[in-house]
């Protein structure tokens, strides 16, 4: 049994240097972690507070010079009319929820899979955690031109003898497509921390319930399914913090279409900034995209909080 | 991870039962590695066996794509001078994090602050924050400091990108060391930097290695600010992928073997340290 967080030794509540120890003052404790703090804090809270500022300016690299009229509240009116970026909200939750609960339905299927006695197993859990390490531009390149494309791509040469030879993948089924490249890419994540949670859980228990004449599928729901749990919700937490900023894939496959179809808000606002070069008005996008996150990641990091300082999360 | 004997379950199964659920496995397994097998297999093609609408399985495998990627063929720029960035980029990078993450681990762990756990919780918020909230002002700044597309500004950014994870992981490892160890070090006279080098470091190294490796990961597949933040004198492998596809003749054997090139460092790595890839992605929290 592990407790990441809750394992730290007590800290002494004596404020004053110890006698015989040194360096142990609470001042001097703090010393290593200023380069750590003070790096964090210019390079990731100082953008974000600027990201403010620009929010209430009308700005566009476009048009340097034209007053900014700071402070003004125009960003945000275009914004709440502005239908494309209710698509992107919609695709953005979309493109998260779709692909995390895939891939953790693959991942624990998989690790199933996986646990029990395979012919050559250590290598087929070399391959499956293959997507996960490959590039993920190089991947969408490979995806787009080599196994979707209509015309060259092996896809649908393995679906002609269905009938289904044709398809335009990326200009049709362009939702699909970005969901499955992303489902793809984090299987091998979840399967990874499924395996984790298998191999944690205690023969003696599973062979007490077969003895018992418990069979598969109730063992696996009343046993290994609770012992999955808090590995399933660290995929959860996990997965939905990095698909939720899913970029690549959409950059290289679909390019955010056709039309709208496949803008996620990161997509959204790299275009409005770096395409129409509104700087005021991508900044006030990704205030209310943080504002959101904030709220979410709250509720995320008491999960955290609860699994990384909780019994269940052992692992051997 | 333990390699398992056969279980209770495998025991109790029919032979037909395993059979059936061995080649399933295998289908699996193969279907979600096939596009990355597919990538490999294209690169050894050539132009014309690639480019066709009826893919051939059976061909003569050649290099020659591999050649022309490294070389830079038909106007297109070769792949050196992107991997170098993205070599030094890495590198530089993760080395940073390493000096800012252990400090910081340290004064997590083993001689905790009073406020440990705010602190942690203050690094992996910084890693819920969407990147897209910072790479306006990001631009903007590095636009002024003349440091856009150098490779320094990707350095830093990457450095910032992986710190919180390696806090988290380096953190996990350092409470694995045993108290009494340091104390007894401590007893026998040993500073703090005798203790860290011949106590804690010599137990914490495969820990070292593991975190080493997740920032490499990350910060080699890196794209998007990459390809906000830099066009040629810093960009990285992936922006190379990406700049010379271009839609109108034959470039299918040409781009898998850039892709396959691309990947290949990760692969690598990621394959022959997969028992440390759980304990690394879960920042420290599975083991």
């Amino acid at each position: 049994m592990v407790n990441v967080v809750d394992s730290a030794p007590p800290v002494p509540k004596v404020r004053t240097q110890r006698a015989g120890q040194p360096g142990a003052g609470p001042w001097i404790r703090r010393v290593p972690l200023v380069p750590a703090l003070l790096f964090m804090f210019v390079v990731t809270q100082i953008p974000f507070i600027l990201t403010l500022w620009y929010s209430f300016q009308r700005y566009n690299l476009n048009n340097p010079t034209a007053p900014r009229d700071f402070p003004t509240f125009w960003n945000y009116q275009q914004i709440f009319g502005d239908h494309v970026f209710r698509i992107a909200v919609l695709n953005t939750v979309l493109f998260t929820a779709v692909p995390v609960i895939a891939s953790i339905v693959f991942g624990v299927g998989i690790a199933l899979l996986l646990n029990r006695y395979v012919f050559g197993r250590g290598f087929l859990r070399t391959l499956i955690i293959s997507p996960f390490l490959v590039m993920p531009t190089a991947a969408a390149l490979v995806w787009k031109f080599t196994i979707l494309d209509t015309t060259f791509g092996v896809l649908n040469f393995f679906l002609r003898p269905f009938g289904l030879g044709s398809e335009n993948w990326i200009g049709v089924h362009s939702q699909l497509t970005i969901i499955a490249f992303l489902t793809w890419q984090w299987t091998p994540f979840m399967v990874l921390l499924a395996l984790a949670g298998l191999q944690s859980q205690g023969e003696d228990l599973l062979e007490a319930a077969r003895v018992d004449g418990a069979g598969s599928w109730r063992i696996f729901r009343s046993i290994t399914l609770p012992q999955l749990r808090p590995y399933i919700e660290l995929g959860v937490v996990l997965g939905s913090i990095y698909i939720v900023q899913a970029f690549d894939g959409i950059y290289v496959i679909t390019a955010g279409g056709p039309s709208t179809d496949t803008t996620n808000l990161p997509y959204y606002i790299y275009e409005t900034a770096f395409q129409a070069y509104d700087i005021g008005r991508a900044s006030a996008m990704a205030v209310i995209v943080v504002i959101a996150t904030i709220l979410i990641a709250t509720v995320a990091l008491r999960v955290v909080s609860s699994l990384f300082s909780d019994e269940g999360m052992a692992g051997r | 991870m333990k390699r398992q004997s056969r279980t209770v379950a495998d025991r109790q199964a029919k032979p037909l039962t395993r059979l059936v659920l061995g080649l399933l496995t295998w289908i699996v397994v193969l279907v979600f590695f096939f596009p990355v097998l597919w990538m490999a297999l294209t690169g050894l093609k050539t132009e014309p066996t690639a480019d066709t609408s009826t893919p051939h399985f059976i061909f003569t495998p050649t290099l020659a794509e591999y050649a022309s990627v490294w070389k830079g063929a038909g106007g297109l720029n070769g792949l050196p001078p992107y991997l170098e960035h993205s070599v030094l980029i890495t590198a530089a990078s993760t080395l940073i994090v390493l000096l800012l993450a252990l400090p910081a681990a340290y004064a997590l762990s083993i001689r905790p602050i009073v406020k440990w756990r705010d602190v942690l919780f203050f690094f992996i918020s910084t890693k819920m924050l969407p990147v897209v909230g910072a790479i306006i002002p990001l631009y903007v700044i590095a636009r002024d400091l003349h440091l856009l597309d150098h490779v320094q500004l990707l350095i830093i950014l990457y450095a910032a990108m992986n710190l919180p994870i390696a806090v988290w992981m380096l953190r996990s490892f350092l409470l694995e060391v045993p108290r009494e160890v340091i104390e007894a070090a401590r007893v026998d006279g040993a500073g703090l930097l005798r203790q860290m080098r011949s106590v804690i470091m010599p137990i914490i190294s495969p820990g070292l290695a593991a975190t080493a490796l997740i920032c490499f990961i990350f910060a080699w597949n890196e794209f998007f600010l990459a390809v906000n933040l830099t066009t040629v004198n810093g960009a990285t492998v992936p922006i190379y992928l990406v700049g010379f596809v271009q839609p109108e003749g034959p470039f299918l054997a040409h781009l898998s073997a850039a892709a396959t090139i691309a990947c290949l460092p990760v692969l690598l790595a990621g394959w022959a340290a997969q028992d440390k890839l759980v304990r690394g992605l879960s920042m420290g929290a599975v083991k």
